[in-house]
């Protein structure tokens, strides 16, 4: 029964989250009081677990509060009913898309979309170099200065390292994750 | 090798390479799926980001529906499905069973603070390689500065109309997309039709 009212409101998480990982925390907040499976404070770890492992960051959130509910069984029921809805959605989209690919309007629709596409992509790009390259903090009281922007150096070198390596050296016929590897490596040795 | 287990396999790398949220597996998806498997070119991948802006469910979830359905019809879009979120599961309860204060650990804090930095510079790349194949012509320039704009403006600036905040409304990814697409086909439909007349 725990099962299938995991499914069933993880079904309901991925049906009204529009648009990512982190569009998924809202309705856990509202899950976690309805159901009382877990505390907000268990939610800011599964969130924390969530961000520091592989995988998209939905999936892992409703493997995790799937699991501490009801073990195995129950993360793969919450897993299977988060990505349920959008499954059945994207196959019924990628049906009508491939009927009317010939169609005229619908290429001049996508000529549109392409590039706004790339400018959402670059937004979410700059938005994690802001949280990843500079350290932001809330002005103290007292009428002191107001917020502070701190650059962290270390992961901008970081970052430009990888950067230019992955596109003017010879290393960038390397995967990615070999870069990601290094990268972790380099951030245990530099204390990042 | 069977196709379906190709996608399962394509796609748990995919996962397991992937760290935050859809955006960050945008390299991988380039080099296994684009060049590796040649299964999508890199405006397709666009074209899933932004449908997978304005529906329901992860974004990554929708990315491999999508190119597995374009494969091999529904069966294939569950495979690359199931691949995707199959490292998460096992990681995540392994993890869960045995670790609850894993992102406690230095080694991780540390580790992750260097992942992240180099996940900042693999969406740089991205972005350019996928610019090169949407950005090609003085509209489609002006239409990635205006969502560019838009997508941020809310940070900046603010307005309300009838206790609804306008930028906030604005910088929706699901509003920019449909108003892009209103723009294309303004610029390459009715265009194109106007040029046949003459």
């Amino acid at each position: 029964m725990t099962l299938l009212r995991l499914f069933f409101e993880f079904a309901k998480t991925g049906l009204f989250a529009v648009g990512g990982g982190l569009a998924t925390i809202p309705f856990l907040q509202d899950m976690g009081a309805g159901t009382g499976w877990f505390t907000n404070t268990d939610l800011t770890t599964m969130i924390a677990v969530s961000e520091s492992t592989p995988g998209p960051l939905g999936v892992n959130m409703a493997t995790y509060v799937g699991y501490q509910t009801a073990g195995i069984p129950g993360a793969v029921a919450a897993t299977l009913g988060l990505i349920f809805p959008s499954v059945i959605i994207i196959m019924v989209i990628a049906g009508f898309l491939q009927k009317f690919r010939q169609s005229k309007t619908v290429d001049a629709l996508f000529q549109g979309l392409r590039p706004a596409s790339t400018a959402l992509i670059a937004s979410a790009g700059l938005s994690v170099a802001g949280a990843v390259l500079f350290l932001f903090t809330q002005g103290g009281g007292q009428g002191e200065l107001a917020n502070t922007i701190a650059v962290r150096w270390p992961s901008v070198i970081l970052c430009g390292v990888v950067f230019v390596c992955m596109r003017y050296t010879p290393l960038k016929k390397l995967h990615p994750v070999a870069f990601i590897a290094a990268a972790a490596v380099a951030g245990v040795v530099f204390q990042l | 090798m069977n196709i379906y287990f190709d996608l399962f396999l394509t796609f748990a790398k995919v996962g397991v390479c992937t760290f935050g949220g859809g955006y960050a597996m945008l390299p991988i998806l380039q080099r296994e799926v684009v060049e590796g498997r040649g299964w999508a070119a890199d405006e397709e991948l666009t074209d899933y980001f932004a449908i997978g802006q304005c529906t329901p469910g992860i974004i990554a979830v929708n990315t491999a529906t999508f190119i597995g359905y374009k494969l091999r019809g529904v069966l294939g879009g569950v495979a690359a499905t199931l691949g995707l979120v199959f490292p998460s599961l096992v990681i995540i309860t392994v993890i869960a069973a045995c670790l609850s204060n894993f992102a406690q650990f230095p080694v991780v804090v540390h580790a992750l603070a260097g992942v992240n930095a180099c996940v900042v510079a693999l969406i740089a790349s991205s972005v350019i390689k996928l610019g090169k194949s949407t950005l090609k012509n003085g509209a489609s320039i002006t239409i990635f500065l205006c969502v560019l704009a838009l997508g941020n403006a809310n940070r900046v600036f603010h307005a309300s109309v009838g206790g609804i905040s306008l930028f906030e409304l604005l910088s929706s990814p699901a509003v920019l997309i449909v108003l892009a697409g209103i723009a294309g086909y303004v610029v390459w439909g009715l265009g194109k039709k106007g040029g046949e007349r003459k």
